[in-house]
């Protein structure tokens, strides 16, 4: 029996490779997983009706390869992988989890679903989100909300939440979700999983159905960080179709490139202990609104980190942690010259009014939901002429000095680690009155796509809430470029945890 | 800096920039959403206060162009795109008359 709930990637790659299963029986196993728990959890809108035909095709290709040639395939041969619902598959709906893309099927493969087909990965369905990535727990979905499969009365995290739902519940071994403030960390978190953030621009953002594009970039959604690593490694690189996307160095750079890293990585994943300086921003951590299990919980992992080898120093970033308020006037900028080109003209949804604008009125405002609509006219404000240079250009010269903080604070750290989330994953409901109170769940993990720098969640324990297993994330950021650093020791951090 | 409240009249122009319509008790609970919002990201301006004028960005807010060459053959995505559109009258989208 395959139990793709307990299954890794690279386990999986193994165990085809052997000829323990075919891909068929894995992909079967996976949509049975499906027909039993999405009707509970709600974490996929769509199964691609071709599934069996890519993984009969995959079982084909298997069989008439020599053991060199079989060599040679990619981890992702056969594995099958989740999509979020605003990455576009050639021939397949995506609707970002919005009405306003009613009947849109995408005409082309977003660069990281090309290089996906290409390893030879089985691409299963696509995943409810928050709608256009809008929010903290999936709840803003014009589909209704994802649940967490650790207690089906709380969120499973978002805006990435039904990617994460569908790893953790063995609906697909791995996903691909999109990060704006934190959007693959916090479902990863929530989840008990491990979320990348990349170095901005390390993997292309073309085909991905953009939010805010300076801060925007998908992200692997795995149960180990070595599976995480793979479906990085399989989508990441330069692409001539996004400018911003960039070709990372294979040392570390933007740091000194310890001779540690390089005898970690000549004796690969086997490196016991580690000398990295791991910094902690305390007065972050002492803001209000930490809750007390996380706070503890992260502490033990500092613990942790020390066993490893790791020294560890307090560190002090003043404007860091402003970040949030930097990003709700440049992400509702940017989104709302995102959302402008959904007019009923081009593609989507259309409602007939009396005019042409009448039609726009009707289109956006029957196709947009509540938090789209609050964002768009806060985007509307803090770019208008009145307020440009009072919230925007502001935020701007905030972020530049939020990008050189971290910079400066790199040249004294290797690694700054913080929880992933100020809290175990919430009650549905429970933010959905009060939008500040949703936007405070993404205060650690905004950081990394302010300063452009990578980070991590791992998994790092539970808090117990009524009986339930909540699990917990701690994050580790890098300095720009520095993606490897992060790989290697969130490996080393998970198999202390074992 | 002190910030005025926003007004209804604030809101509906807004409304209207984004091309949305909001009912009374809409507008009337966004503004008070937009006071708590604004409040909330007005803790940048004692922070701009302090910072270096002219910092330059490392990567974060640089903007990239590629050069404006090498189009691909003309209209050999046109159909696929253009059957997208709601409504379409041969190679166009059809739209409602402005003038």
């Amino acid at each position: 029996m395959i139990d793709p709930s307990s299954l890794t990637i690279k386990d999986a790659h193994d165990a085809l490779m052997r000829g323990d299963f075919t891909v068929l029986e894995l992909v079967q196993a996976c949509l049975k997983r499906i027909e039993e728990k999405n009707k509970e959890l709600n974490a996929y809108l769509e199964v691609y009706a071709n599934v069996l035909e890519q993984a009969k095709a995959a079982d084909l290709k298997l069989k008439n390869l020599r053991a060199a040639q079989r060599a040679q395939l990619s981890n992702l041969f056969g594995v099958p992988i989740a999509l979020k619902d605003n990455i576009l598959v050639k021939g397949e709906r995506a609707s970002a989890s919005s009405r306003i893309l009613e009947g849109y099927i995408a005409p082309y493969d977003a660069t990281v679903v090309r290089k996906l087909k290409e390893a030879g990965a089985i691409l299963l369905g696509r995943t409810n989100m928050d709608e256009f990535a809008m929010g903290s727990s999936t709840e803003t979905s014009a589909f209704g909300s994802t649940k967490n499969p650790y207690d089906t009365s709380r969120v499973p995290g978002g805006s990435s939440g039904g990617a994460a739902a569908a790893v953790v519940a063995g609906m697909a071994l791995g996903a691909l979700g999109t990060d704006t403030a934190g959007s693959v960390r916090q479902p990863a978190s929530f989840c008990g999983l491990v979320g990348v953030k990349n170095t901005y621009g390390s993997i292309s953002r073309s085909g991905l159905i953009a939010m805010g594009n300076s801060l925007d970039i998908a992200g692997p959604i795995a149960k180990t960080v070595e599976d995480a690593e793979i479906l990085f490694d399989c989508v990441k690189g330069r692409d001539p179709l996004d400018s911003t996307s960039v070709e990372l160095p294979r040392l570390p750079i933007g740091g000194q490139a310890t001779t540690h890293d390089s005898a970690c990585q000549s004796a690969g994943r086997q490196q016991p202990t580690t000398k990295l300086k791991v910094g902690v921003p305390r007065n972050f951590l002492e803001m209000k609104g930490i809750d007390a299990d996380v706070l503890e919980n992260f502490n033990q992992s500092i613990e942790r980190l020390k066993a490893l080898g790791c020294t560890i120093t307090d560190i002090s970033l003043p404007t860091v942690p402003h970040s949030l308020a930097v990003y709700y006037v440049v992400m509702p900028a940017e989104l709302s010259t995102n959302l402008s080109r959904f007019d009923g003209v081009k593609y989507g949804l259309y409602r007939e009014g009396e005019s042409l604008l009448g039609d726009y009125l009707q289109t956006r405002t029957g196709g947009f939901g509540k938090e789209a609509r609050r964002r768009l006219l806060l985007g509307a404000f803090v770019l208008s002429s009145g307020y440009y240079d009072a919230y925007y250009r502001k935020a701007i010269n905030v972020r530049i000095q939020i990008e050189r903080e971290f910079a400066a604070a790199f040249e004294e750290v290797d690694v700054i680690a913080t929880p992933t989330t100020p809290t175990p994953a919430f009650k549905l409901g429970e933010k959905m009155t009060d939008p500040l109170s949703m936007y405070v769940a993404d205060i650690f993990t905004i950081v990394a796509n302010m300063g452009a720098i990578p980070a991590i969640s791992i998994p790092s324990g539970y808090a117990h809430r009524e009986g339930k297993r909540l699990p917990l994330g701690l994050q580790l950021m890098a300095a720009y470029g520095n993606d490897r650093r992060l790989f290697m020791l969130g490996t080393l951090f998970e198999s202390a945890q074992q | 800096m002190s910030r005025m409240s926003v007004t209804i009249a604030d809101i509906e122009k807004l409304a209207t920039l984004s091309r949305i319509s909001l009912t009374p008790e809409e507008k009337e609970k966004m503004r008070g959403e937009f006071d708590s919002i604004l409040e909330y990201v007005a803790a940048i301006n004692k922070i701009a206060e302090h910072t270096e004028k002219d910092a330059r960005s490392i990567v974060a807010t640089v903007n990239v162009l590629r050069e404006d060459t090498e189009p691909h053959e003309s209209g050999i995505y046109t159909g696929t795109l253009l059957s997208a559109a709601p409504k379409r009258e041969g190679n166009y989208v059809k739209v409602k008359k402005i003038l």
